[in-house]
């Protein structure tokens, strides 16, 4: 019988492969990127079969070179912009919307089996061409991101607790003044945790964009990079540089949502 | 629906004009009021393209002619003996099959790894998230490049460490290519799929797992007979979520390969919009994208019912 | 003249009825309790003079005025303090007490004015900038009281109140409860499940369960006289003990009343029964005596006898004694009905 102290520090080292093992599966594709995006084309593109070069590493000194080209001579901006413009549209009819059905649900009714909402439905039925505007995206998003929200939203007014509302009711209000004045600032954090998830599915989207919209003018960076980056020569350099300029600052900003996200999910599938 | 503003000179009862009950007060039909906007939206959006769809498919409608014809169950016939409509049926369910397995094997290893504290855990925790937040067109680019068939990295490290002695053209092999979309399919779900199994474990109360410590049981029999039914619930609802996504995918497959070679690797969604949308032919693009949801509807019951049915204490 | 007053107030839920034709009255000045075991529909019946819930039938009037009907809460004159104290956390300690003021929108400087005073009466004025999360249970309840004091309602309505504070507070916040109710001379109603707590507070104390009122009556009424078995022994504390005597009569006796023979005098009218004691506990004050009867009438059923310090006859276990209960604190209950008989054993 090995000594405990033994045991536990095979299971310390066990426990730390093991965490190194899935950081590193999670992380590689993005250092893959980060590499790409900064490395000379002639460290770039020398073919796999050369042994002695290797890959992962900076042969030559890095260059913005793919950057400069990115910003200077794509129509990479045009597309942030759009992107920015459709989000906020999306995020502010979202809010608009599933605010008060989140509410609703959470308090004056209970029929609808919360997970049912955030299965994106729309998703399965192939979209018919309204031709090439990106007023045709703003309109179809909040299609999944408000059954969503609402459904986030719901477990958010379920937290708040019952008798505050009643409160503020006999102190004066009527119920929809309480929602206003009381429920609403208390569930602050979660209009915020719904407006971010908003914008974060709009940025996520490919399969939408690419049917509504065909000139490179109006794409969204989800649409334009993988499709509309060049117009002759491929250049992975660039390309990367996109994908990694556009991927850092959402999935920093996703790390501080996710705490709550998943306090909902798991409520609403746990506790029913 | 605002309150008349009336000041009393003593804090004594209301004015008359408060004291009737207003709409603002009657909750039954207040709560149909507030879920009316989402509902009607969500339905409208929803419904009516749905509806549309299902009748394009019994149409001959082509993309740039409004002409109407019915057909009738023609386009389903067709299709139905297609191999090429065939392939994809079957590509579809080997995907969303294989990867789920996948994805539900490392994501229960990995939330039960990464339950003990230990230094570092919140970065790890961040890290395993950016697959998922990444938006699925950079990524799978990403995966693009990392599979090239010239510059492939992987290759290199494979050849580098011995594993590999010639060449694998990974997107040009039919296999290779459903295996490369099963990859990233893999790599994209599976840090959703921990995140959300870690937030179940720790639902779990610790007196549930306190008792079963201190019963004796082993490791491996708390995790089968006592984690694993009480997560259920949860792992339903991420089951779903994946199955969901996978299976309704197309851009993974469209950006990869375009559904090729020889449009072996395409799935439903892929091959409608390249039939349907691409090819112009919108009928036989409406019967291939429905084929989907029949399917897609009973695994959200099955699942939901035994997510429902699982949880403890109701 | 009956300020607060329901006529025969229903409520159902679909199938379950919650407050099943309750007529009550409470007096102008009165502190009504409202007392039964959890479910008894107690807290309905409060909520729906609150005008939370809308009564399925019945009539509910306030101050001479019928409020069932479109009335919403804010309009009934009413003033409640849940349980939880229900402080908004995100607004300070004033910022809660002034909260119904500013719902009036009373002019500022009366707003500081009467917060001023409700917070001195309950001598929380160090307390007002802080948020609930800062506050203790003790001092979450004042500012609570405080918010509820502060536009001067008709009618008062607690919701337990008590039960989120520690166990030794609780006496004395119940003092300091009835005091200030006193003073301000409120009509009150009050829902509680502790009878102790109901027995001290209340003017006049409801029994209920399940959905109906048993017995009103003052505390000393609804002890002494219980118009049925419930009441009897939810009331008191251990509960009156229940003897079987024959098939349609049940005695009942209050432990404290079951002393042995030897403390009543010789010519007293009592009725004896013999105990076997089975445990004695030391309480302090008094000690309990677990035993069982060996009468006759049915063999071994279970009594409670409690003596008092002053009492201090030896008691062992596994011994019989002569015990004795006196006939004016003897009470009868018919055995099929649990009513309690008003003209003594059959």
């Amino acid at each position: 019988m090995r000594p405990r102290r033994v045991v536990v520090i095979l299971k310390r080292i066990a426990l730390y492969a093991t965490a190194g093992f899935f950081t590193l599966l999670s992380i590689f594709p993005f250092y893959w990127m980060l590499v790409t995006a900064f490395k000379e084309d002639n460290d770039l593109y020398v073919a796999g079969t050369v042994r002695d070069h290797i890959p992962w590493i900076f042969n030559e000194p890095p260059t913005l070179e793919h950057y400069q080209y990115l910003l200077g001579d794509t129509a990479y901006l045009v597309w942030v912009r759009n992107t920015l413009l459709v989000g906020a549209a999306v995020v502010v009819i979202t809010l608009l919307l599933a605010v008060p059905a989140g509410y609703a649900l959470a308090r004056l009714t209970g029929r609808i089996p919360p997970t049912l909402l955030f299965i994106p439905f729309s998703r399965v039925v192939s979209v018919l061409g309204l031709q090439n505007s990106l007023w045709a995206l703003v309109l179809v998003y909040p299609t999944f991101t408000i059954p969503f929200c609402t459904w986030l939203l719901m477990g958010f007014f379920r937290s708040i607790p019952r008798d505050i509302e009643e409160q503020a009711m006999i102190d004066g209000y009527s119920r929809l003044a309480a929602i206003r004045i009381v429920v609403l600032p208390l569930a602050m954090s979660g209009v915020l945790t719904a407006a971010f998830f908003s914008f974060a599915l709009v940025m996520q989207d490919f399969v939408y964009a690419l049917t509504f919209i065909s000139s490179v003018g109006k794409m969204t960076v989800s649409l334009g990079i993988p499709v509309a980056l060049f117009r002759d020569v491929f250049n992975w350099g660039a390309m990367m540089a996109a994908a990694l300029i556009t991927s850092v600052p959402i999935a920093i900003v996703y790390n501080l949502f996710i705490d709550r996200f998943i306090a909902g999910l798991t409520t609403g599938a746990v506790k029913g | 629906m605002a309150l008349p503003e009336q000041a009393p000179a003593a804090a004594r009862p209301a004015p008359l004009a408060l004291r009737r009950a207003t709409l603002a007060d009657r909750e039954g039909a207040l709560g149909r009021l507030l879920m009316a906007p989402a509902f009607l939206y969500v339905i409208l959006l929803v419904g009516i393209p749905f509806v549309l769809a299902i009748l394009l498919s019994f149409s001959g409608a082509r993309s740039g002619s409004l002409a109407f014809s019915w057909v009738g169950l023609y386009h389903f016939a067709t299709i139905i003996r297609d191999d090429q409509f065939q392939r994809t049926l079957v590509n579809t369910l080997i995907f969303t099959v294989v990867s789920q397995i996948l994805v539900m094997i490392l994501a229960t290893t990995a939330a039960n790894v990464l339950e003990a504290a230990f230094v570092g855990k919140r970065a790890v925790r961040m890290v395993l998230l950016l697959p998922w937040a990444v938006p699925v067109s950079l990524a799978t680019m990403a995966w693009a490049w990392i599979f090239d068939s010239t510059f492939s990295v992987i290759n290199w490290t494979l050849r580098a460490g011995g594993l590999m002695k010639g060449w694998i053209y990974w997107l040009g092999d039919t296999e290779l290519a459903m295996a490369a979309i099963i990859i990233i399919h893999v790599w994209r779900m599976f840090p959703f799929a921990t995140v959300v199994l870690l937030a179940g474990l720790t639902a779990i109360p610790t007196e549930i797992r306190e008792a079963a410590v201190i019963d004796g049981a082993s490791f491996w029999r708390r995790l089968f007979q006592v984690n694993l039914p009480l997560l259920l619930p949860v792992v339903a609802v991420a089951v779903l979520f994946g199955v969901v996504f996978t299976s309704t995918d197309l851009s993974v497959v469209y950006l990869l390969t375009r559904g090729g070679p020889y449009n072996s690797t395409h799935v439903l969604s892929s091959l409608a919009f390249q039939r349907g949308i691409l090819g112009g032919d919108l009928g036989q693009g409406a019967a291939i994208a429905l084929f989907l949801l029949p399917a897609l509807v009973l695994v959200a019951i099955g699942l939901l019912r035994l997510a429902r049915r699982s949880e403890v204490g109701g | 003249m009956a300020y607060v007053e329901t006529k025969d107030l229903r409520k159902a839920f679909g199938d379950v009825v919650a407050v099943d034709g309750v007529s009550l009255s409470v007096g102008e000045g009165e502190l009504l309790v409202l007392l039964g075991p959890s479910g008894c529909g107690k807290t309905t019946l409060m909520r729906m003079i609150a005008g939370l819930e809308t009564p399925t039938s019945g009539e509910i009037w306030i101050a001479g005025e019928r409020v069932d009907v479109d009335v919403p809460p804010r309009a009934r004159g009413i003033a409640m303090v849940f349980q939880s104290y229900a402080l908004y956390p995100h607004k300070t300690a004033y910022k809660n007490i002034a909260f119904p003021l500013e719902a009036m929108a009373t002019p500022p400087a009366q707003v500081r004015e009467r917060v001023a005073i409700g917070a001195r009466r309950f001598g929380i004025e160090r307390l007002l900038s802080r948020f609930p999360r800062q506050l203790s249970g003790g001092e979450r309840q004042r500012v609570a009281l405080a918010r509820a004091v502060v536009r001067d309602p008709k009618v008062f309505l607690f919701d337990e109140p008590l039960s989120n504070l520690d166990a030794q507070l609780r006496a004395l916040a119940r003092y300091e409860l009835r005091e200030f109710q006193r003073q301000i001379g409120t009509t009150t109603i009050y829902v509680t499940h502790d009878q102790v707590e109901a027995m001290g507070l209340g003017d006049r104390i409801a029994v209920m369960d399940k959905g109906k009122v048993r017995q009103v009556g003052t505390p000393q009424d609804v002890y002494d006289y219980p118009t049925d078995t419930f009441v009897a022994t939810f009331l008191g504390s251990p509960p009156m003990n229940l003897v079987e005597h024959d098939e349609q009569t049940l005695y009942g006796f209050r432990p404290e009343h079951l002393l042995p023979r030897a403390a009543f005098a010789q010519e007293e009218d009592v009725v004896i029964y013999h105990l076997r004691v089975r445990q004695v506990e030391h309480l302090g004050a008094d000690r309990l005596i677990y035993g069982h009867l060996k009468e006759e009438t049915r063999a071994d059923q279970p009594v409670i006898a409690a003596l008092p310090v002053t009492i201090p006859t030896p008691v062992a276990e596994d011994q019989v004694y002569e015990f004795a209960v006196p006939a004016r604190a003897m009470r009868y209950f018919d055995r099929t009905t649990g009513l309690r008989r008003l003209d003594g054993a059959a």
